[in-house]
């Protein structure tokens, strides 16, 4: 390996996690709170998930594809690219969000009320600290898949490790294809161990 | 003497059927009421509509002399202890944490949390160097049921209730538990809204029973004259005390 390759390798590796991190960031902050909110309004629930199932289903290229065009959020580059990875990510957080506090037991959330808890006190004693776990769970899904997708923001040229996959397609060469396959397969799996170990450590608690 | 609660005309309708039909009762200070009946009688109904988990459809409920309309229900609630069955205890907290929650909502000092939580666990029997560290899930269920009863207690409200907290019990705790109630009811003195559909729980706990049938109150009176009641649905309950098969 060329001093050059491994240089490259750092920067696209460093790219790739902030364009992970970016996105991760947001759908986290969007979808947590759509899911406790989505607890209060019932009707809405089959709409959201709807919406988010389908999401999943558009197949990744297709998205970045799509959102080229559009204004303000279109376009090439980085941000086209946070905004397929965030709609991808939103639907393990939002569906373990909602099943995590729905699932809390009626009993417990009962007799929560019944001691004259407000709604705030419900959600941040009870219905969170009991869904943590499941919540978790479902950012970590997004988060290893959203590592996986994020290779293919470089064909709108969003970079990351993705840069390294399409150019040793284009030019078949086995070593620039695994120069980006091998430290997103990586990053991936560090980041299902790591959050792994926060989930059990949660469901210690 | 003016009654802690009282029951006026009230009906509660859910999709067309009647869950209770007029009911009117009052419940005077120092009192145990048990609510007897069948399942879907109304008598958990009932006692929701105490503690504002549910709200009359007509009449109303008045509590302390103010209809459970115009209290503030977090206020309200957090004046009335709560039990039912298997506790609904928080499963991610420990005993003390549990036990100490309502006055820790009321925004006690914590020294007065740690020293009530201490106090109160004595009293239902469970040693505190023993249980206070403890999560639900290390408890049998009598000691869970305990656990509840004093989470009740622990702001001293002035009216308790119970609903079936001793159903999912086995015979020999819950009659363990049903004497450190008769015992807690003597030491303390508070009143009790009591739900049950076992006739000797009722005629063991009450000082007074209101049966109630498909939503309406069929007797009211005390344990040693409801022994003596003759309406059906009566003489139905009493026929489970001598129900008991002779060994052979």
């Amino acid at each position: 390996m060329t001093p050059d390759l491994a240089r490259e390798i750092v920067d696209l590796t460093l790219e790739h996690l902030v364009l992970v991190g970016i996105s991760m960031g947001i759908a986290v902050a969007v979808a947590i709170p759509g899911g406790i909110l989505l607890t209060r309004r019932a009707p809405l629930q089959g709409w959201v998930i709807g919406f988010a199932n389908i999401m999943q289903t558009v197949p990744s290229l297709a998205l970045f594809g799509v959102l080229i065009p559009l204004p303000f959020i279109g376009g090439i580059g980085k941000h086209t690219a946070i905004v397929a990875l965030v709609l991808y990510a939103l639907l393990p957080i939002l569906r373990n969000t909602l099943t995590g506090i729905l699932g809390v037991d009626p009993a417990v959330r009962e007799s929560a009320v019944a001691m004259g808890m407000t709604g705030r006190q419900l959600l941040w004693d009870v219905e969170l600290p009991l869904a943590a776990r499941t919540i978790l769970a479902g950012v970590r899904v997004a988060t290893v898949t959203t590592i996986g997708t994020a290779t293919i923001a470089a064909a709108i040229g969003g970079g990351g490790l993705g840069v390294f996959i399409f150019r040793g397609l284009a030019s078949v060469d086995t070593t620039l294809l695994l120069a980006g396959a091998v430290p997103a397969a990586l990053m991936a799996l560090l980041a299902d161990g790591g959050l792994g170990w926060v989930e059990r450590k949660l469901s210690r608690a | 003497m003016i009654p802690l609660v009282s029951f006026r005309n009230v009906s509660y309708r859910v999709g067309g059927k009647d869950i209770l039909r007029n009911l009117n009762l009052d419940i005077a200070a120092g009192e145990t009421l048990v609510l007897l009946g069948r399942s879907g009688s109304g008598k958990t109904t009932a006692l929701k509509m105490v503690n504002a988990l549910l709200r009359p459809s007509e009449g109303e409920v008045v509590v302390e002399g103010v209809p459970t309309s115009s209290w503030d229900s977090i206020r309200l609630r957090r004046r009335i202890g709560y039990v039912i069955q298997e506790a609904g205890l928080f499963p991610h907290v420990t005993v003390a944490e549990n036990v100490g929650l309502v006055p820790r909502l009321e925004g006690w000092p914590p020294e007065k949390i740690q020293a009530r939580v201490q106090t109160l666990l004595e009293q239902v029997g469970l040693p505190p160097a023993q249980f206070a560290a403890r999560y639900p899930r290390e408890l049998s269920g009598g000691q869970r049921q305990r656990v509840g009863v004093a989470r009740a207690l622990a702001a001293d409200p002035p009216l308790l209730l119970f609903d079936e907290p001793f159903g999912a019990l086995d015979p020999v705790t819950r009659v363990e538990l049903q004497r450190q109630f008769l015992e807690l009811r003597r030491r303390l003195g508070k009143t009790a809204i009591f739900v049950t559909h076992d006739v000797r729980e009722a005629l063991l706990v009450a000082t007074r029973i209101a049966l109630l049938h498909n939503g309406r109150p069929v007797v009211v009176s005390s344990p040693a004259e409801f022994l003596r009641a003759q309406g059906e649905e009566a003489r139905a309950f009493l026929s489970c005390l001598d129900s008991t098969v002779a060994p052979a």
